[in-house]
């Protein structure tokens, strides 16, 4: 429960990943925490979309890569449309699965889904998941 | 009217009722619905990161088909395809710099000048066609049926994409009510089912399906009308699957509104591949005389 | 904008005699001053009567001082100052010629009563036989179509609502003009124009709420139990619709579970505005206690992002909210309001524990952005002075020339500049008021004061 900040980690690598990737002015943010009160995965959610920001706002690499929340994230822009502030979180979250996926670390392992359930499911099910949650 | 017609995988998979519902019943209406004599999967998901312009290929290449077929306009049904399509679209339009490295990338294709637009069959229903012409041609009012329109994300947002205003969406119920069935508002017709959770996280969408269908039978809604086939497998599967762990679940059937429309407009249940439901809406329909 | 000197010449008279516009606290504040100080005002109010917002307010913070009884004796005050003429229901039209001499041209609108006749007795206004919305009370009651707006109304004279009347609109019933004993009513009466010649201008014209219809997500203003703070206001007025009494609009129950929803439209630049409206901290800090005390078995949430307390008293007051009245604070924004059954659902979070909250209400009330009262850029227009992207006044220079508009002789006060609290409001128009009596005192107009349009510039300039 601890965060180191400096003026390194603030400004980090990682910060800038993902200002680059999502396009997105982090510090636009005011944590006003409007996202997460409208969020429709919060409930399954360890912390909620805003603290998501926050730590990449605090240049917390590895607390924001290892959440859960970036991986629950179903990118149904409800926080998009409601942001006073305009900042696309479903791009700033879709960053954070990127900066993973991209090390080679699939979040769905597609060989050990039920084969059964695949089966039943609409083909943009899977397509739209494996491109959330694969490499 | 003709317009172009861009299925995408899942209508000629899963949802295959969707498909053929929504070509007889534009029939009907005058409009012709030309499928494309090529395209691929759209992608699904729009690629939301800056430097991801493979992904937007798929897009672009269904859209450059349009213009292939000299067409200025493609519609299509699915919500995930209406976003993919419509966002890369955006995309293009709005940043030159990209639009020029995806067509210099695309080298065996013509160039794509973003000039396709992209239109849901429900927009072509209100804004060309029109509802009072819709109730028109209405030979079987669905009088007496309670129906919950659920809209789900992409139909509405982003706000930039979406076919009506995002906090409240009315399309649906204009159809519905054109139809003379009853739309029963809900206050969870624009939040996510899930979606693409479904795959690896079913309980979460068991959740939102329980969230989504609770209401609408709380409030004496006899079925949930959707245009995705994602929201489709969530609410009819998804809810089957509430209803195995919690006994005394009610079942709402789930329909396309291409379904209702198809057999408020005469077309009849061959159309409709009511069989293909995992919640059997044939017992609500019979009793209401639809069927 | 044309933002020239007033003439070449380095000198002129002055016409020692000034035009307030706006009958709110700042421009009785304003008019008040000026009149003490043994100059002639003219007070021009659109409405019927003086008394702006702040007769709207049940009681004020910090100090829960009934609004009514600072307000009664003031208005009285300017109605019956010897140095006032009052021109309620009345509208600046024009204005022309430049400090020291500006030509005014006010539009007395039809009252359709001749109300220097008129006694105020009020038995047209009883037998009246058609109701309509108040706008007094914000449509939470109803009133006469011949109506005085509330009843300690200065003039407690009666107008006609030309649109609702059924004489004025279909030739029927005239039941007012039967019963006015001093034949005061005069369905003939017209618009007509007056003019007046004045040295100096205070423009006070204040501020309406942002429209709780445009907040989508909050239901579009569809649920009736989701009220406006100024709506609160008069649900917990004495003189309300309610008799102060806290119950909701829809069935009339008293709620057990209120929510106060602050920034609503402030303090968002993508659908609302950008700024701070300066009031709402305080004001839902009020509502909350205040419910409590109506409602000592009822709890209060107030949904904040920062709480802005920074006038004289302020802090303590929230404070006390909070211990002595139990005010729970959540921080953070509300993302969506819906009805479900006779309960209002509001998701929300607090940001502190980092969880999304659902509470289910009996009744919400949206601290809805301060936004310039209609029409303040139209007037703007005809005075030649300046406006900001959101249509409040813009001061000469923020802090040197505070109540100066850019226009040599036009000064502002109150919400029309910038959205601020009473004290706030009541010192910037006795500061608009002593420019104008310095003004005034002066033998004719020249000097540093002709140079303020360059001070504006440099102002601008220094703000890009």
């Amino acid at each position: 429960m601890e965060a180191r900040l400096s003026h390194a980690t603030i400004h980090s690598d990682f910060v800038k990943k993902v200002e680059e990737l999502s396009g997105q002015d982090l510090l636009a943010c005011y944590q006003c925490g409007k996202c997460s009160a409208g969020c429709p995965i919060v409930e399954e959610a360890e912390i909620l979309p805003s603290q998501v920001l926050r730590l990449v706002q605090l240049g917390q690499r590895d607390d924001a890569l290892h959440s859960k929340t970036i991986w629950l994230c179903a990118s149904c822009y409800t926080c998009v449309s409601r942001c006073p502030r305009g900042v696309d979180l479903s791009k700033i979250m879709e960053a954070l699965r990127q900066i993973v996926l991209r090390k080679n670390l699939d979040h769905v392992k597609v060989s050990e889904l039920s084969r059964k359930e695949m089966a039943k499911l609409p083909p943009i099910a899977l397509i739209s998941n494996f491109r959330k949650f694969t490499g | 009217m003709k317009i172009h017609y861009y299925p995408g995988c899942t209508l000629k998979v899963t949802a295959t009722q969707f498909e053929s519902s929504a070509i007889a019943s534009a029939q009907a209406l005058g409009v012709e619905m030309l499928e494309l004599q090529r395209w691929n999967c759209c992608g699904t998901v729009y690629s939301l990161a800056n430097d991801d312009l493979i992904r937007q290929l798929a897009p672009i290449r269904n859209l450059i088909r349009v213009r292939n077929e000299n067409g200025n306009a493609v519609t299509t049904l699915c919500s995930m395809c209406l976003n993919t399509l419509k966002s890369a679209n955006l995309l293009i339009n709005e940043n030159p710099e990209k639009k020029r490295t995806i067509n210099a990338f695309m080298d065996e294709e013509e160039d794509y000048d973003g000039g396709v637009e992209v239109v849901h069959l429900l927009e072509i229903l209100r804004d060309r066609v029109g509802f009072e012409e819709v109730r028109g041609k209405v030979t079987q009012p669905l009088s007496g049926l309670r129906a919950s329109p659920y809209y789900g994300c992409l139909l509405l947002r982003p706000e930039e994409i979406g076919i009506d205003r995002a906090e409240s969406p009315t399309i649906l119920e204009d159809l519905l009510k054109s139809m003379s069935a009853e739309p029963i508002d809900s206050p969870y017709k624009a939040e996510c089912c899930g979606s693409y959770q479904t795959v690896d996280k079913a309980d979460l969408v068991i959740e939102k399906t329980r969230d989504i269908v609770s209401w609408a039978a709380r409030n004496k809604a006899q079925c949930i009308v959707v245009s995705c086939p994602l929201c489709f497998f969530n609410l009819d599967e998804r809810q089957k699957d509430l209803a195995e762990r919690e006994s005394g679940t009610a079942l709402l059937p789930v329909f396309y509104f291409t379904q209702l429309l198809a057999l408020a407009l005469g077309l009849g249940a061959e159309v409709c591949g009511f069989q293909k439901h995992v919640i059997d809406p044939r017992p609500l329909l019979s009793s209401k005389g639809f069927i | 904008m044309k933002l020239t000197p007033y003439n070449n010449a380095s000198t002129a008279a002055i016409t020692k005699r000034a035009l307030v516009i706006g009958g709110g606290i700042a421009g009785m504040q304003a008019s008040l001053d000026i009149a003490d100080a043994g100059y002639e005002v003219v007070l021009v109010e659109r409405e019927p009567s003086i008394g702006g917002h702040m007769i709207q307010l049940s009681e004020t913070f910090p100090t829960l001082d009934c609004s009514q009884c600072i307000m009664t004796p003031k208005m009285v005050e300017v109605s019956q100052h010897p140095n006032i003429r009052l021109m309620t229901y009345c509208e600046v039209e024009d204005v022309t010629g430049d400090v020291g001499q500006f030509d005014v041209r006010i539009r007395k609108k039809a009252a359709y009563v001749d109300r220097e006749k008129c006694t105020g007795c009020g038995l047209c206004v009883e037998k009246c036989p058609t109701k309509v919305p108040s706008e007094f009370d914000l449509s939470l009651g109803k009133r006469k179509v011949i109506y005085v707006p509330f009843p300690q109304a200065v003039p407690p004279k009666p107008v006609i609502d030309a649109e609702n009347c059924r004489f004025l609109t279909s030739g029927k019933c005239g039941v007012c003009k039967k019963v006015c004993e001093v034949e005061a009513v005069d369905f003939e009466q017209t618009d007509t124009m007056i003019e007046e010649r004045v040295g100096a201008i205070v423009v006070a014209t204040g501020y309406d709420l942002y429209a709780k219809e445009k907040v989508a997500e909050y239901g579009y203003g569809r649920y009736p139990d989701v009220i406006s703070g100024l709506e609160f206001e008069r649900l917990n007025s004495a003189s309300g619709p309610t008799t102060g009494e806290i119950r909701r609009p829809s069935d009339g129950k008293v709620p057990r579970e209120v929510v106060f929803i602050q920034c609503v439209g402030s303090r968002d630049r993508e659908k609302g505005v950008p700024y701070c409206s300066r009031i709402c901290c305080m004001y839902a800090a009020k509502h909350a206690m205040l419910y409590k005390h109506k409602v000592p078995d009822g709890q209060a949430y107030v949904f904040y992002m920062d709480i802005r307390a920074d006038g004289k008293g302020y802090e303590e007051f929230v404070q006390r909210g909070v211990e002595e009245d139990g005010t729970l604070y959540l921080r953070g924004r509300v993302s969506r309001v819906f009805q479900h059954g006779d309960k209002i659902v509001v998701w929300g979070v607090d940001t502190l524990a980092g969880k999304k909250t659902e509470i289910a209400a009996d009744m919400v009330v949206l601290a809805t952005a301060v936004v310039p009262a209609a029409g303040s850029r139209k007037l703007a227009k005809a005075l030649d002075i300046v406006t900001d992207e959101y249509g409040f006044y813009t001061e000469a220079h923020l802090k040197a020339h505070s109540v100066e508009s850019g226009k040599p002789g036009i000064l502002l006060a109150g919400c029309g500049q910038s959205p601020k609290d009473i004290p706030d409001t009541v010192a910037q128009a006795g500061c608009a008021a002593s420019k104008v009596t310095a003004l005034f005192s002066a033998s004719e107009v020249g000097g540093s004061l002709l140079d303020l349009p360059m001070r504006f510039t440099a102002s601008k300039s220094l703000r890009e």
